[in-house]
């Protein structure tokens, strides 16, 4: 038996009975993924395009309704684009520029985020998260039609696991009854509630921050533009804050803070529902209210088991800093998992998912836990200083950046990485320095994020390189494919020329003014976990 | 003749504001208080120009969300 614990926006993937349930004889898979949301999905699909065999578990048969993320973040567009998903997402997603910000009922400013020029992607869309994961679906239809070695099974449910010296152990369940199979490496990609994190009895640490939010999904053809809306304090929900945001399908979010101390019950009612949402627009579709935490496991490998995801970490919604995190968590698993597996590099190579992406994790719940401080002082001074700026910002453009609605989600900076080595590009652009994610630039023919195709790279630039410099795929580019300067900005800064070693998720390992090969050897050494 | 900047000038807004939030932790409303009289006489003394002091002045008595939120006239104070 596997009873639904959520309904289902679209069936992808029924279960299917296979022969491995009725052997009896455990098979093993190198990389079993627990759990078929955009995380678990997300890395099946770049571990499978990299030709690592791969198993998906998930105790569903699709993809989840209800209201979730909404909001993904160029960064996750690029990573998606490197999976080879990127143009649907963008073709179906809502972009916007212009925020405006309320107070009670007086607009007091707005803000235009004038995207910078010479990237591929927008700073973000607004997409729902059962298209998010539909479009990572039907890709991986497309690979495993072209070979890829990914399996998604769905109403497996993991009811147990046992690690054993070379391998985990999962006890599975399934509408046919149990059966049980071998992985080398277990991902636990089984969201904020992980049965698997549950099972090894490991729990989170660090501060947990607490609050209510309705969320509301309204289908209207409304007459407002395509445009953030926050307020504090308004009308209709005094003493709270409120956001408005635009998805496809004519569909508008709706978010309202309830607080901590609140009957759920009595907020959920309708009618309570509808006279919050007749003060805003139109007709709900779906509602729900959501509690959320900002938290961390303290260790993100245990042995043969990884945590991705909300398995591994939580924030507050402000920002778009989960789902974005988790594909960061993608990203950066992928690679060294497949390497590891491939004996291309130590074990060790994994500990560094834990080193990098908690101090991302970390980051993230800063950035987050700050917004969440400015939407719900905790303390007299907190709401002093936070009523003395909204104060301010109508009247004196400097309090305008110490509003916080939330700060959106930019990717991590490996600062400090066992990855990283020391930069040796004289004053070098801050923001390609070791242990950065690439800046895309815009080429005289496409964009430069769409060279680095998931391999360690060489990138060149006015620099001289040999065609199979360290066995390494090399991109070489002169300053005459810089068409708007952005290429020389980002990665040359005052330098005449540079090479950048590229991790295969598009970090900045290495960079140097010019080649040398015994350097970029012991580059690329110390960014495979190998000194 | 030196002017107020009511221009953003920080170079991060958020660490500054988490660093003055983090302050006043644990403190109760009148050391609070005491905090920032304690604090203001420690930026004013470092800017230690007559004229943007009094403009400072007058712009956080004046400002229109003031106004608006706690029912006061704009009069200006010098």
């Amino acid at each position: 038996m596997v009873t639904a614990r959520y309904q289902t926006a679209f069936r992808l993937y029924p279960y299917e009975k296979v022969s491995a349930q009725d052997t009896g004889t455990p098979a093993r898979h190198p990389v079993v993924i627990v759990g078929g949301g955009p995380i678990g999905m997300g890395l099946a699909l770049d571990l499978g395009k990299k030709g690592m065999a791969c198993l998906v578990l998930d105790d569903h048969d699709g993809v989840g309704m209800g209201s979730r993320a909404i909001c993904f973040a160029k960064r996750t567009l690029e990573i998606c684009d490197r999976l080879g998903c990127g143009d649907p997402m963008v073709d179906k997603g809502v972009v916007w520029n212009l925020g405006r910000v309320y107070r009670q009922e007086e607009e007091i400013y707005s803000f235009n985020l004038l995207p910078e020029e010479g990237h591929k992607r927008p700073a973000f869309i607004n997409l729902q998260q059962p298209y998010f994961e539909q479009f990572i679906v039907e890709e991986i239809r497309r690979q495993q039609a072209c070979g890829a070695p990914i399996e998604i099974r769905g109403q497996n449910r993991v009811t147990g696991q046992i690690q054993k010296d070379d391998h985990v152990l999962l006890d599975i369940d399934t509408p046919d009854g149990p059966y049980q199979i071998e992985a080398d490496y277990v991902v636990a990609c089984d969201g904020a509630n992980s049965p698997i994190r549950n099972m090894l009895g490991l729990g989170f640490e660090g501060r947990t921050f607490e609050d209510n939010f309705l969320i509301a999904d309204i289908r209207a053809k409304a007459e407002f533009p395509t445009e953030r809306r926050f307020w504090f304090d308004p009308p209709f929900n005094r003493n709270e804050t409120a956001l408005m945001h635009k998805q496809p399908d004519d569909v508008w979010r709706l978010d309202f803070q309830l607080g901590w101390d609140i009957d759920r019950e009595a907020e959920l009612e309708p009618d309570k529902i509808r006279k919050r949402v007749a003060a805003m627009i139109g007709e709900d579709v779906e509602f729900a209210i959501y509690t959320f935490r900002c938290c961390t496991m303290k260790d993100y490998r245990h042995g043969r088991g990884v945590f991705a995801g909300d398995s591994a970490h939580q924030v507050s919604p402000f920002g778009a800093r989960g789902a974005n995190g988790g594909m960061q968590d993608v990203d950066n698993l992928a690679w060294k998992l497949a390497a590891v597996i491939n004996g291309d590099a130590p074990d060790a190579l994994l500990d560094s998912y834990h080193t990098e992406r908690k101090h991302a994790a970390l980051e993230n719940i800063k950035n987050s836990s700050r917004s969440a401080d400015f939407l719900r002082p905790r303390h007299p001074a907190h709401a002093l200083f936070r009523d003395a700026v909204l104060d301010l910002v109508k009247d004196y453009e400097f309090a305008r950046p110490m509003v916080n609605s939330g700060r959106l989600s930019t990717p991590c900076t490996y600062e400090q990485s066992p990855l990283n080595s020391a930069d040796a590009l004289p004053d070098g652009p801050s923001r390609t320095r070791p242990g950065s994610p690439c800046s895309d630039a815009a080429l005289d023919k496409g964009f430069l994020l769409d060279h680095l195709t998931g391999d360690f790279t060489l990138l060149s630039i006015n620099a001289t390189v040999p065609d199979d410099a360290n066995g390494l795929k090399v991109v070489p580019l002169t300053t005459t494919d810089d068409t708007d300067g952005s290429l020389a900005t980002r990665y040359l800064g005052n330098n005449t020329s540079a090479v950048y070693l590229i991790r295969p998720d598009q970090h900045v390992a290495a960079r140097w003014a010019e080649y040398d090969a015994d350097a970029v050897t012991a580059a690329l050494h110390k960014a495979t976990g190998k000194g | 003749m030196a002017e107020l900047t009511l221009r953003p000038n920080l170079t991060n807004s958020d660490d500054f504001y988490a660093a003055l939030l983090e302050a006043h932790d644990g403190l109760e409303p009148s050391e609070m208080h005491a905090l920032n009289a304690r604090l203001i006489l420690i930026l004013a003394n470092h800017i230690g120009d007559d004229e943007v002091l009094e403009s400072a002045l007058r712009a956080a008595r004046t400002s229109s969300g003031h106004r608006t939120n706690r029912g006061e006239k704009d009069e200006p104070t010098f």
